[in-house]
């Protein structure tokens, strides 16, 4: 019961608070008065007896204050702390806003970045039990891993006890005609087991079932919500409806929800079956290493285990279709399982490390700026908190006062963050590289609440420590006798090693923007092998049954480019099965005559014979394609110069002969020659050496691409062109597709678009970083020129010129800057270690990067010093000396 | 005043519950009675006895009311609650205890 009471008399206290101080004046005076009496009656004087009665009373307020702490709540004390804090924050509004600033800067940089950052490489992949989700892939004897075929799949699914299930699935761009202008999805061929490996299932209609994944078995459709939305308007009994693509009626059996991420192909729209021929014919598609292969593991079996028994699975299998395997590569050695986290997170993982240390590198700078802000400030209420303690406060309550007042700043900052996060979560998005997964899981959520509210408290105890810490070392009776600025020596020390420390954290920071900016340099000057400006690209595809025959198809594209090359400022115009630096990746191998056992794997681009003069890809030897080149005519290949050197090294290799693709090891294929060798072309990226490739002529390949691009060269502005380049190709066949417009410039810009990315971020983060050191050393230099001011009155007195007083602060200041850059370089060398992947053509200790940095801290440095140091040089002796 | 001894720790509980168990009293009296009590020896500083009023007033073991004192004037008048009474029980015995063992120890030197 007892504390019960306590409680209640604490409350009651807490509302009457005001009448117990007025009782209690009125008990001591009534207390005071009867001692009056007493002395009185002992024969004291009354004056004497007054003052002998306050005397023995004490200190009033120091009684009540007793009998105060012992009815407070303990919580008042942090109220009392809080209004405190304010009131001091509101006296030095200046110094607040700034203070509170920086953090929000910090603390919003730092949790924009997170909230990118979080969902991608810490958060588990949005579905249950992702971690028992694997890619797998068919390994070669040279340990790299390749696309898994259909033989492959099937045998393993036929197989396998590791897996609860196990799915294969290849792109599908089908095209839905019916409205003013065709619409092509992005979808999915998947086997039925797809979203049973995911753990995801349709919230209408039903997940696929392995009837539907039979060979020619029914055309059936699930959608995705957007698709549903989009063009059904939420129908609730599209069930069963059929939906018309590339010609043909699917009928829609299932919608999968709204929140479904499908990261193995964000963009995906609609899901169809596989549908292959589990006969596995020869010399078919299901031989073709084109198919992605997920699985997920059942409970308690381990990638290793799984791989043990796949391998053991492809072992039977390649025994038993040795002849599809062996038209088709040869017999894989064996399997690569990588969990499906690190197959999504592996590419953008480096630039996504480096941008989160580097925006925790701009963090510490903040702090360190804010912690030297509030070092200052406190040097500054010296006097005030040798009052208070001489007033009875202990250190323990100054310390908590002081803690109180950065949390309070922190606090406010992390709020104003928050809305900094938002801002910088936008801005990240609209930066990012194409094929980030997990884009639209980025958001500023509970996570990166917690996130921010984590970090706020611990910066607020951070930048807080070290001035309550230093307050506490200080004698407070000196402090009172003395003013500010003497006692300021031994803080100026402290201040000094923050100011380094800052130097050194940005000239990381900026030797880390300035080695990408140099790769991004370089990587610009390379040559891509075509010349980019004035191209106009798009992707133009054929949909419907029309288009079945061969002969229909090339008719379609040789129209198409009639019609394109008629529009007014159009030059050229001429059609790849494969464009340059655009994500397209299509290879296939090539057998030399002169070397019939080993086959060489090549990009192979099928043209239009002119394609080559379009890109303007240099002629090295021999003759471009013509018209003549075409059905019935020899099958004519040009080979790049990589693919010449390695084979034939200097010798001329037109007029010997090739097999290509499908032909390669098949001797009752005719044999096609090579009639001229061009320039290399990077295809994959600028960063990746020339690779080997082959140009054919569309109508002379086996087959015709359904699919092609389309490069234009344009007089004027390349992307002007677009709208009438399209209408051209419709004016052939309405119904025809035509997507991924841009113009070459802006694919080369996107092929870098990582790299770029990590730039911007860490450009903006070093600016900072850059400004916030400078800002130190201007803050702590004209803090001591103002506490110096005697003194540098006092030998100007004596006869120091002006430019010996400049000299002395500007080598002041530039001694701290100085040592922050050897500390820093010292940093530097070593974090630019992890950028190494993101480099291009330099080394990361590259000397013209570290030198130009160096040049431009040391710069800005020198401008920071010398604002002060002219302050300092103007000094009047005469007013100085005089106002002491 | 010469003759003015510290009170043991933890005596002064005691005595204020032991002087409001007669009547009660305001501050000024209690100490008066004490010093009186103790022939002048004990003294109570006022430092002590307020906080020392406050923390039994908080416990619940006395309650203040106001009242007219023998000299007209208004004063706090303290007055021993039944937890009171039965804490100054528990702390009496406890003192009796302290005080045998003392004497104990001091008996065999």
């Amino acid at each position: 019961m007892e504390p019960l009471t306590f409680f209640f008399h604490k409350l009651q206290m807490l509302f009457r608070r005001g009448r117990f101080t007025e009782e209690f004046a009125e008990e001591m005076a009534f207390h005071r008065e009867q001692v009056e009496r007493e002395l009185r009656e002992e024969g004291m004087s009354p004056d004497d007896a007054q003052y002998t009665a306050l005397r023995r009373i004490g200190n009033e307020t120091q009684l009540r204050e007793q009998a105060h702490d012992l009815l407070r709540f303990r919580a008042e004390g942090i109220f009392h702390d809080l209004q405190y804090a304010f009131r001091q924050l509101r006296k030095n509004p200046a110094h607040t806003a700034t203070v509170i600033m920086i953090l929000a800067l910090g603390i919003g940089a730092t949790t924009a970045i997170f909230s990118a950052v979080n969902p991608i490489l810490f958060q588990p992949l949005p579905y249950p039990l992702a971690g028992q989700i694997v890619m797998i892939w068919e390994r070669h004897s040279d340990g790299s891993p390749w696309f898994v075929n259909f033989g492959t799949f099937h045998g393993i699914e036929e197989r396998t006890g590791s897996f609860e299930a196990v799915a294969a699935l290849k792109p599908w761009q089908p095209t839905m005609v019916g409205a003013a202008r065709p619409e092509r999805f992005e979808g999915q061929r998947v086997s039925a087991g797809y979203f049973r490996v995911l753990g995801a299932s349709p919230v209408l209609g039903r997940d696929f079932v392995p009837a539907d994944d039979l060979h020619n078995g029914p055309r059936v459709v699930v959608l995705s919500d957007e698709v549903w939305r989009r063009c059904f308007a939420r129908d609730p009994s599209i069930i069963g409806q059929s939906m018309k693509l590339d010609g043909d009626l699917f009928t829609v059996i299932g919608v999968m929800p709204a929140g479904f991420e499908n990261v193995l192909a964000p963009t995906a729209e609609l899901w169809a079956p596989l549908q292959y021929d589990p006969a596995l014919p020869t010399d078919s598609r299901e031989w073709g290493h084109h198919l992605r292969m997920v699985g997920r593991l059942r409970p308690a079996i381990t990638r290793e285990q799984a791989t043990a028994e796949l391998d053991a699975i492809l072992h039977t299998v390649g025994q038993l279709y040795a002849k599809g395997y062996n038209e088709s590569g040869g017999t894989p050695a064996g399997t690569q399982l990588n969990s499906l986290h690190s197959e999504m997170t592996h590419d953008v993982r480096p630039a996504l490390l480096a941008v989160l240390g580097a925006v925790g590198l701009v963090l510490l700078i903040a702090c360190v700026n804010v912690t030297n802000l509030l070092l200052a400030r406190s040097v500054q209420r010296h006097g005030e908190f040798a009052i208070r303690v001489a007033l009875g406060a202990s250190r323990i309550r100054l310390t908590r006062q002081l803690l109180t007042e950065s949390l309070v700043l922190a606090l406010i900052g992390g709020a104003l963050g928050l809305i900094v996060a938002r801002l910088g979560v936008h801005a990240l998005l609209a930066l990012v590289p194409p094929g980030l997964p997990r884009m639209n899981a980025i958001a500023v959520d509970g996570a990166v609440y917690t996130f921010a509210l984590g970090m706020t408290a611990i910066v607020g105890i951070a930048v807080g420590l070290v001035p309550a810490v230093q307050s506490n070392n200080c004698h407070f009776n000196r402090a009172l006798h003395q003013s500010a600025r003497v006692i300021g020596g031994r803080h100026h020390a402290l201040r000094r090693t923050l100011v380094v420390a800052e130097v050194a954290l940005a000239l990381v920071l900026l030797v880390s923007a300035g080695l990408l900016l140099r790769s991004l340099q370089r990587l610009f000057s390379v040559d891509p092998g075509f010349d980019a400006s004035h191209l106009l690209t798009m992707q133009v595809q054929e949909s419907g049954h029309y288009y079945d025959s061969d002969a229909n198809r090339l008719l379609f594209f040789k129209n198409a480019r009639e019609a394109v090359q008629a529009v007014p400022g159009v030059i050229a115009a001429d059609f790849t099965g494969q464009l340059p630096l655009s994500g397209d990746y299509d290879v296939y191998g090539v057998q030399f005559e002169s070397n019939p056992t080993g086959e060489e794997g090549g990009f192979r681009y099928a043209v239009t014979p002119d394609y080559i003069q379009t890109m303007r890809i240099p002629l090295r030897r021999g003759r471009l394609l013509g018209e003549r080149d075409t059905i019935g005519a020899p099958t004519a290949v040009l080979i790049s110069e990589s693919l010449a050197r390695r084979k034939f090294g200097d010798r001329d290799p037109t007029g010997t002969r090739v097999r290509l693709g499908p032909d390669v090891g098949h001797s009752d294929r005719p044999w096609a020659t090579i009639v001229g060798v061009v320039g290399n072309v990077r295809q994959q990226s600028l960063a990746l050496a020339p690779e080997d490739a082959f140009y054919v002529p569309i109508t002379q390949w086996p087959w015709a691409d359904e699919v092609l691009s389309l490069v234009v060269r344009t007089q004027g502005d390349a992307a002007a062109l677009a709208p009438s380049i399209r209408d051209a190709i419709w004016s052939v066949d309405k119904d025809q597709p035509v997507v991924r417009v841009a113009t070459m410039e802006s694919l080369l810009a996107v092929s870098e678009a990582k790299r770029r990315f990590t730039l911007i971020v860490l450009e903006a983060f070093a600016l900072v970083g850059l400004v916030l050191a400078a800002t130190g050393i201007y803050g702590i230099l004209s803090g001591s020129v103002a506490e110096r001011t005697r003194e540098i009155g006092i030998r100007s007195a004596l006869g120091a010129s002006q430019r010996a007083i400049l000299g002395l602060v500007l080598r002041q200041g530039m001694m701290l800057a100085a040592i922050g850059i050897v500390i820093g370089l010292i940093g530097a060398a070593l974090a630019s270690r992890a950028l190494v992947t993101l480099l291009f053509g330099i080394s990361c200790v590259d000397p013209l990067t570290y030198l130009g940095v160096v040049t431009l801290l040391l710069a800005v440095a020198a401008i920071a010093c010398w604002l002060p140091a002219s302050r300092a040089a103007r000094i009047d002796p005469a007013i100085t000396l005089r106002a002491e | 005043m010469g003759n003015k001894r510290d009170l043991m720790p933890g005596t002064l509980d005691l005595l204020i519950l032991t002087t409001l168990a007669r009547a009660p009293l305001h501050g000024y009296g209690i100490a008066l009675a004490i010093k009186r009590l103790s022939d002048e020896v004990l003294t109570v500083e006022e430092g002590s006895l307020y906080p020392a009023l406050q923390r039994l007033l908080l416990r619940g073991w006395v309650k203040a009311e106001w009242k007219t004192s023998e000299t007209k004037r208004r004063a706090r008048y303290y007055t021993l609650t039944a937890a009171g009474r039965k804490q100054l029980g528990i702390e009496l015995s406890q003192y009796e205890q302290l005080i045998a063992a003392i004497g104990r120890v001091l008996q065999n030197t």
